[in-house]
């Protein structure tokens, strides 16, 4: 055991806190939400954090990317610096963490050129069609169809939970190609034009207050054949290629740790009958169980990469970061909503606010990810059956 | 950057829990639960031979000198087995105190002694931390007097380690003026004792440093996660194999779910032990707030898994004659020794510099 980096690991640190000195200043303000900084400061910030070597590090020169060789420690590192110093990563988003490795690994010579470059500069912003409102947890029973018709296919259907589908400028979906095939046979991986006739978004308004997801609509939409990823029929696999993806960005902490450290502010600053939360000690003690388990989850994270750099299977150890962290994430907010009695409720506008409403967002916003990418029940037969190895739910008659 | 256990750790491991399953099976512990002493005279003289009470001892003083993170994987590995309690009472708890306490010739004397297995020392420090009832032992013109509650493996120890006068008094077991009375505890696998003296001659008096509880603090947290992890493997295996409605019950989710649970309580409480475990050498400036508040969270999450692996066995788990209960009374216990998780959390804040 030994928490040391390596000499050359440290240099490249040096390297990293020099870039922040030198270009820090030039960053879209990171923050909830983002949205500090204009379009064109957003997208000049990207290709310099490309040019360095900081975003799209491992994407090869070819289609964009910097080229370099994947090595999780200097991508730690990066993470790292740039979380220490307040700074913008950049754009991300489904299309360059999930869209864009896919057309990596399965996308045709032609896709790769058109669509690899425009995404992970930020010039093209991407939606994922997967769910449906018929097929959340048992996604591979989706419905919407898309039927071929000439040279191209004609899509009919649903997708529901689709969030920046006003903003993005395409999709990538998952659409019933092969109705009489098995269920997870029949799949298409399909990309195309969100402004293609027959389309309609309608946001959909949560439990939050806001409408981070959208409900999109097809009616008779036309996309050319070339929108397929991939083959026909292996969509299921190609899509679940950039779940792997997904769950594979290793449970970065840093969010839930920064999430924490406001929270200690607060009790630290927050006064009741004139004196400090944190001076309570009923609130200090739920205060010092949540540290406790934002540490536990902190070095389990730092547990996993080294498995990831040793090449072994971290076993159940790996399969349960997303119910814990998403769960710890909640009760951080919850905490700070009960530190803040009456004033926890109150929303973005309203006098007295905290933290621009901040806190109940949080805490309502969080139950959302308990339940999306996986619900928390599907965690648990995730581990259960991949990890301790539990017999399957027999299938229902 | 590496934090994983290295292959060296992983062979101690499989080294200390193969020696277990064979000299120390729940028929074994068992019988040892039964006796006045609850320790085993024969596994301590192997644990011995295999160096394990030699783990934290200086290879000057005939010991392995290895690192704290090892010697707390045995205590998980004595955990799991259900083991008696001599390796936290003089393993990691007189070894600690001794190596920390700055004297050269009682190291000389005690530290080859522990390594070999020829000497037991009962601790007692509850009154360090949390005086109850009047309990507490004083200097009275050099004399011990008082009593200490709660000293760890002490019925039948050689020696009692003692905590005194803000520091920590040595004295033989054997001698006139000192009484040790077992306390029962729900946990039979291992014994507590009430300590009294009455005008003993101390053979040492020592510094003692919050280190050392500290030290103690981590060894019982780690033997609540080898508890844990067979008990994991205890529910799984009966999940597995037992049927009702026609089916096994781990297809159920809703004895899945439990199941997984118990791993998503486990292992991110694993991952904070062996932190805490690596900081108290690496990171001594950290390292008593990282064991109050690692022990402080093993024994929430302890006590919640051995509560739902029980669960998850349904009637039998209640029973005697299966051995989950093992554990689960040896965790309940551990959760309260050496602090329980209000008064570790509190002491962390106070670490941290969140309170007075």
């Amino acid at each position: 055991m030994d928490l040391e980096y390596a000499p050359e690991y440290e240099a490249f640190r040096a390297q990293v806190r020099a870039f922040l000195d030198e270009h820090g200043a030039e960053a879209p303000r990171a923050g909830i939400g983002g949205g500090g900084g204009s379009r064109e400061r957003t997208l000049a910030w990207q290709r310099r954090l490309i040019e360095h070597g900081f975003a799209a590090r491992t994407i090869p020169k070819d289609y964009g990317g910097y080229g370099a060789q994947p090595d999780l420690l200097r991508s730690i590192i990066i993470d790292e610096e740039f979380a220490r110093a307040g700074v913008s990563r950049g754009i991300g988003g489904q299309g360059a963490s999930m869209l864009v490795p896919t057309l990596l690994e399965h996308g045709s010579e032609a896709q790769k050129r058109e669509f690899v470059g425009p995404t992970i500069r930020g010039e093209l912003l991407w939606c994922q069609g997967y769910s449906e409102p018929g097929s959340g947890s048992d996604l591979a029973s989706l419905q919407t169809r898309a039927v071929e018709d000439g040279d191209d296919f004609l899509i009919n259907g649903q997708k529901i939970w689709t969030s920046t589908a006003r903003e993005a400028q395409m999709m990538f979906a998952l659409v019933r190609t092969e109705p009489d095939a098995r269920k997870h046979e029949g799949i298409s991986y399909l990309v195309f034009p969100m402004s293609t006739p027959g389309i309609e978004v309608r946001p959909l308004h949560t439990l939050t207050g806001n409408a981070e997801f959208n409900e999109v609509f097809f009616t008779n939409v036309r996309v050319p054949k070339s929108s397929l990823v991939g083959r026909r029929g292996e969509g299921w696999k190609i899509g679940n290629t950039t779940l792997r993806h997904e769950r594979n960005m290793l449970g970065s902490t840093s969010q839930t740790e920064s999430m924490f450290a406001s929270l200690v502010t607060l009790l630290q600053t927050e006064t009741i009958n004139g004196a400090r939360a944190i001076d309570s000690p009923l609130l200090r003690d739920r205060l010092v169980r949540l540290e406790a388990g934002v540490l536990a989850m902190k070095y389990h994270a730092l547990r996993l990469l080294t498995c990831e750099l040793r090449g072994e299977s971290p076993g159940v150890a790996g399969l349960i970061v997303k119910l814990v962290g998403c769960e710890l994430n909640h009760q951080i907010s919850g905490l700070a909503l009960d530190v803040l009695g009456e004033l926890g409720p109150l929303v973005r506008g309203s006098a007295h606010e905290r933290a621009q409403g901040g806190w109940p967002f949080q805490w309502m916003f969080s139950l959302g990810l308990i339940i999306g990418g996986g619900t928390a029940q599907i965690q648990k037969n995730i581990i259960g059956e991949r990890g301790l190895g539990l017999p399957r739910e027999p299938k229902a008659a | 950057m590496d934090f994983g256990l290295s292959d060296e750790q992983r062979l101690l491991q499989d080294t200390v829990r193969r020696l277990l399953d064979q000299a120390y099976p729940t028929t074994r512990a068992r019988e040892i639960s039964v006796t006045a002493d609850a320790h085993d005279a024969a596994l301590h003289t192997q644990l011995a031979e295999l160096g394990a009470f030699g783990t934290l001892v200086p290879e000057t003083h005939g010991g392995n000198g290895l690192s704290f993170l090892d010697a707390m994987l045995v205590a998980e590995e004595l955990g799991r087995a259900a083991a008696p309690g001599a390796f936290v009472a003089t393993g990691v708890l007189a070894v600690t105190a001794l190596r920390e306490c700055g004297n050269e010739t009682l190291c000389k004397e005690l530290l080859p002694e522990i390594a070999a297995g020829r000497t037991r020392i009962g601790v007692g420090l509850a009154e360090s931390y949390a005086v109850r009832d009047g309990a507490g032992v004083r200097l009275e013109r050099g004399r011990l007097q008082g009593t200490a509650l709660f000293a760890l493996d002490a019925v039948g120890a050689d020696r009692l380690l003692v905590h005194c006068a803000g520091g920590l008094a040595l004295a033989s077991a054997h001698q006139a003026g000192v009484e040790v009375i077992p306390l029962d505890s729900v946990d039979r696998t291992r014994r507590i004792a009430e300590l009294r003296f009455d005008a003993v001659e101390p053979a040492a008096l020592i510094e003692g440093t919050p280190r050392v509880l500290a030290a103690g603090r981590l060894a019982l947290a780690f033997d609540s996660l080898g508890g844990c992890t067979r008990a994991l493997e205890l529910a799984l295996a009966y999940a597995n194999e037992r049927k009702q409605f026609g089916r096994v019950i781990g297809s159920f989710q809703a004895v899945k779910h439990m199941l997984a649970e118990i791993a998503a309580l486990l292992e991110p409480a694993r991952s904070l032990a062996w932190y805490a475990a690596h900081a108290f050498e690496h990171a001594p400036a950290d390292a008593l707030r990282l064991a109050a508040l690692a022990k402080a969270h093993i024994s929430e999450v302890t006590t919640e898994i051995l509560r739902k692996a029980t669960e998850v066995h349904g009637g039998i788990g209640f029973t005697e004659q299966y051995d989950l209960h093992l554990w689960f009374r040896r965790v309940a216990l551990s959760r309260q020794l050496l602090g329980g998780p209000e008064l570790l959390r509190d002491e962390a804040a106070r670490l941290r510099g969140w309170s007075a």
